[in-house]
């Protein structure tokens, strides 16, 4: 199929605009990756953020000087669209195989990471998912897939821990809950698991409310939360709908004692305190987040600016997963998938941005992975936990 | 269950949202109504409307509600353009390939936004997007009592339009009888689209009320066509005073089914109204019968 | 007769593709285009033959998928019996919408709405009972076998999406060829006339929403295997009820060939367009959109209609 040669091609160009120029010596071929995302369809935004991440890793690698052990080999980046549906994401998959990629690193979204990485687990292609929070992705025994960042539930258990000690710190101020989360997976999911774990920590879940996506009005919602007034709100659902979340309590004047979110949309992200300062102030956050004390992450952060983009979590997430790839294949000292795959499994990497514990593949997950606890205060991101983390003293509750 | 004060909020805040959803509503079924065309571009057309308010006002700093005329005339001439120049020529009049003609060009819409303006979400903040005035107990924002009686407005100037003056008799001429309209030398073809631009019109007049408290993507259209489907479907299709109050009936059934079933589930209210009215009243409220 | 001959050429052909072709690119190609031949096939019975548009195909999907993983993972059914279920649910599910629409007297663009109402309303009522998983969704789990309708390569699900499409043709070329079909065009064509004549509107219409429902029941079944996951929204959404119409409108109303046609069409154009200029999403759309247009614009009956238009020049040419 001629389209095949094109996409090549067009990717290949594409990866020229970032690949070093050579002087003149005789270069090692290059490895190629591949490199799928939802560019195109409902989750563009987040889609092209994750492939800006990558390519700034590759950009990055190959001005370092490639892989090392193959010789310099820079890596050329094969670019697919996963147009936002599960089916073409497959359909991607099959042909970065036939073109020659030695593993793979994408999708962003929980479902288009399940059917991508099964159907790289038939030619035995590395996958490295990165975002992806959904625990069945490493639940099915793929010995292709690997995630270097925390699953929901690891994130969801951590933000119960770190809200209870939260509390307690301020001297128990907070008693009720009021979960507000979108209906897909990743929502349903993480509200499923605080409405079980923030009760064994004295927390009583006074409402769990779940909304569609898209959400075109919040006021009910918000109407609800007047009434049973609950000292803590968690949000967990995708920015648009935060957004519109946070704005219709800021008009409706409903201040809770904190506003806590896991996994939240718009809860860390620097787009949204730069359009709503007012509203974004004090919200907690319990996210992915890069090490902020590693010079190398706001070295990152100012190139991505520079760029005119935001450094969402899209952004880190996926420039880290390539930036562990790019190690395993280092480590493999071929671009043989086995050897890959091996690599990844045994990797021990910490050369990286995140704030993650000893790197450990176990069934696919790496189990140093964690996210932090970010507030929103005078204006910035700070992480306020773990302590030795802390950029910030939290701000908790928000009102006495 | 809830107290008097939330359910009253509860029923204002659905008027208002309604009153926007029945702006939109009103273009589709002028649309319905004399082309006969179920018009799937409706939502990605709203879409190009909030995109206009919204580099209107963060590249000029006009004003959403400044910029309304200017909206309205620009969707306008869009709305004619693309049923006489596209559509009409596409669809050679089967009904099954109009439909294929408005799905091609919600894609190509949706798409050629995607490529100019990114995929990001947009948000304006205008000086008055947060304040709320008290109505008794309840605290609404202002953007959205602007965005009520805007639509009040647009659907009494649509309706003056279409009984009052030689265009809207000609547009109620069609819609009764297509052969007999051009037998009485009335040009159909400018008429389809005068129709089409005045529906697209609506949009534009929808997208200025939408934008203070609402955000704008590639996507946002598609959560409205459903809903205005359904208002059209209530009303009755052809009627404004079916899509106004049907509008404001939605809004409120939206709003108090959100409340009472969460906001996941509240939806259903909507479609059961749907389904039902189809079955059992298919002209809607105010609409002729077949 | 040269209609069978015919479908029984593509399920040779295609049943030997294999022994020519390795590439995992081609065979996934062939499988999701049989894939969905068969939406458009399932969505043309009603739609073609029997002139009831409906907007909301994705009803019938979704039951079929959900019924194929509720019937494996809660009810521990064998998949191949809780495909046969999956067919049998979904036709049923036809029988109760095709009652209620068809005895109010629903037609044209009403029928349209309230088939998209129905898939709407399923969507939200899957997201929020547990017993379809909710908005989580739900996942059958890997284990490659024949026995378990998983198979390592696609080449196996090729082969059960082809046996599926093949008996759509069949029923197709059945409705060509019967006395029900020939009941259910007249139907379309003019009811009151039919009815005139004796024939029973509401009944022919019921058969033909069974028969619509089984086969896109079917194909959510199917969905199901390949990609063992589903969610509200894959299930009841709107993307599938949009991807059988478009491809049996474009492919041909009414016709044997015409959503194989219109399925190979589509797909050819959008996995040509998808890696275009890479570095600017949305390109490939808009020529996509695009060239929808400017198929219906000039093709108006459908790319089967070329076939049509030609015989019919031929044969006057001659007669």
């Amino acid at each position: 199929m001629t389209s095949r040669r094109q996409f090549v091609t067009q990717t290949a160009a594409a990866a020229t605009l970032l690949a070093f120029p050579m002087v003149g010596r005789s270069q090692p071929a290059p490895v190629k990756v591949g490199v799928i995302h939802p560019v195109t369809g409902a989750l563009a935004y987040s889609g092209q953020q994750c492939r800006a991440g990558a390519l700034l890793a590759i950009e990055e690698i190959n001005k370092a000087g490639g892989i090392k052990s193959l010789g310099g080999a820079l890596i050329e980046p094969i670019l697919a669209d996963a147009q936002s549906q599960p089916a073409v994401g497959a359909a991607e998959i099959e042909k970065l195989n036939e073109a020659g990629v030695c593993s793979v690193v994408g999708a962003f979204a929980s479902a288009i990471c399940l059917a991508t990485t099964q159907a790289a687990a038939k030619y035995n292609l590395p996958h490295v998912v990165d975002v992806g929070v959904a625990d069945l992705i490493v639940q099915r025994g793929l010995t292709n897939t690997f995630r270097f960042g925390p699953g929901y539930t690891s994130v969801a258990e951590l933000a119960v821990t770190n809200l209870a000690e939260l509390n307690k710190s301020a001297g128990n101020p907070a008693k009720t809950v009021m979960i507000i989360h979108e209906e897909s997976l990743f929502g349903s999911g993480t509200a499923n698991l605080l409405q079980k774990s923030l009760p064994q920590v004295g927390f009583e879940v006074v409402d769990v409310i779940k909304h569609a996506n898209p959400t075109r009005d919040f006021n009910n919602i918000v109407l609800r939360m007047k009434s049973l007034n609950p000292d803590i709100v968690i949000p967990a659902n995708y920015y648009n709908e935060y957004a519109l979340l946070v704005r219709t309590m800021q008009q409706q004047k409903v201040k809770p004692k904190a506003i806590y979110s896991v996994l939240g949309g718009a809860a860390s992200s620097y787009k949204f305190i730069k359009e709503f300062p007012d509203a974004s102030s004090g919200i907690i956050d319990c996210n992915h987040w890069y090490n902020p004390k590693n010079p190398r992450s706001q070295d990152l952060k100012k190139r991505a600016q520079a760029m005119g983009l935001f450094f969402s979590y899209e952004l880190f997430m996926t420039y880290t997963a390539m930036t562990l790839l790019a190690d395993s294949i280092d480590r493999a000292k071929s671009v043989d998938r086995e050897a890959i795959l091996q690599a990844l499994m045994s990797s021990t990497f910490s050369s990286h941005i995140m704030p993650y514990g000893p790197t450990q593949f176990i069934n696919g997950q790496n189990i140093g992975g964690r996210p932090l606890m970010t507030q929103v205060l005078n204006n910035d991101i700070k992480v306020i936990l773990p302590i030795e983390y802390r950029e910030a003293q939290p701000l908790f509750p928000l009102k006495s | 269950m809830f107290d008097f004060s939330i359910l009253f909020a509860s029923v204002l805040n659905g008027l208002t949202s309604g009153a926007v959803y029945a702006l939109v509503a009103l273009g589709l079924t002028l649309i319905y109504g004399v082309l006969h065309i179920i018009n799937f571009a409706h939502g990605a057309a709203l879409m190009v409307a909030m995109y206009g308010v919204y580099e209107l006002y963060s590249k000029l700093g006009i004003d959403p509600y400044v910029a309304l005329p200017f909206l309205v005339l620009g969707m306008f001439l869009l709305g004619y353009a693309l049923q006489r120049v596209i559509i009409n020529h596409a669809s050679h009049g089967k009904d099954e390939n109009i439909l294929l003609v408005t799905l091609g060009l919600a894609i190509v819409l949706e798409n050629l936004a995607l490529l100019f303006f990114k995929s990001d979400t947009r948000t304006i903040d205008t000086a008055y997007s947060l304040t709320t005035i008290a109505i008794g107990p309840a605290f609404i924002a202002l953007p959205k009592l602007i965005a009520f009686a805007g639509a009040l407005v647009v659907s009494a100037i649509l309706m003056l339009l279409v009984s009052g003056t030689d265009l809207g008799r000609a547009i109620r001429a069609i819609s009764k009888e297509k052969q007999g309209a051009k037998l009485m030398g009335i040009h159909v073809e400018h008429i389809y689209a005068m129709s089409f631009g005045i529906g697209l019109a609506c949009l534009g007049a929808a997208a200025c009320f939408l934008l203070p408290t609402y955000y704008v993507n590639p996507q946002v259209g598609s959560g409205f066509v459903l809903i205005a489907f359904t208002i059209v479907v209530l009303g009755g299709m052809g009627s404004f005073s079916g899509a106004l109050i049907g509008g404001l009936l939605i809004g409120v059934v939206e709003s108090l089914g959100g409340l009472y079933l969460g906001e996941s589930l509240g939806q259903i209210g909507i479609f059961i109204i749907f389904i039902v009215v189809l079955l059992f009243r298919p002209q809607g409220l105010f609409g002729a019968r077949a | 007769m040269k209609s069978l001959l015919g479908i029984a050429a593509l399920a040779i052909g295609v049943g030997l593709l294999p022994l020519f072709v390795e590439s995992g690119v081609w065979i996934n190609f062939v499988m999701m285009t049989l894939y969905a031949a068969l939406l458009a096939q399932a969505w043309n019975i009603l739609g073609g033959f029997g002139g009831q548009f409906s907007f909301g195909h994705a009803l019938f999907f979704g039951f079929g998928a959900y019924t194929q993983a509720i019937a494996q993972l809660q009810w521990g059914f064998n998949p191949w019996v809780a495909l046969t279920m999956a067919g049998f649910v979904s036709g049923a599910v036809g029988l109760g919408v095709g009652a209620l629409t068809f005895r109010y007297g629903l037609k044209g663009s009403y029928f349209a709405l309230v088939t998209l109402a129905f898939a709407e309303v399923f969507r939200i009522l899957a997201v929020s009972v547990p017993f379809t998983g909710a908005g989580v969704g739900m996942m059958i789990p890997l284990k490659e076998s024949v026995s378990n309708l998983q198979f390592e390569s696609r080449v196996g699900f090729m082969y059960v999406i082809l046996g599926l499409l093949v008996a759509a043709m069949l029923v197709t070329w059945w409705l060509q060829n019967s006395k029900f079909g020939a009941y259910l065009q007249a139907v379309r064509d003019n009811e009151y006339a039919a009815q005139a004549i004796g024939v029973n509107p509401f009944r022919v219409k019921l058969g033909a929403i069974a028969l619509s429902g089984a086969f896109m029941g079917w194909a959510g079944a199917f969905y199901l295997q390949v990609f063992q996951y589903i969610d509200p929204s894959i299930a009841f959404g709107p993307h599938t009820s949009v991807e059988a119409l478009v491809a049996a409108i474009v492919g041909g109303l009414g016709t044997l060939w015409g959503p194989l046609l219109g399925a190979l069409a589509l797909h050819l154009l959008s996995d040509l367009t998808r890696n275009l200029f890479g570095s600017l999403p949305g390109i490939n759309m808009v020529i996509y959109g695009s060239m929808l247009i400017v198929i219906v614009m000039f093709l108006p009956r459908g790319i089967a209609g070329i076939g049509l238009s030609v015989t019919r020049l031929w044969r006057g040419k001659r007669g």
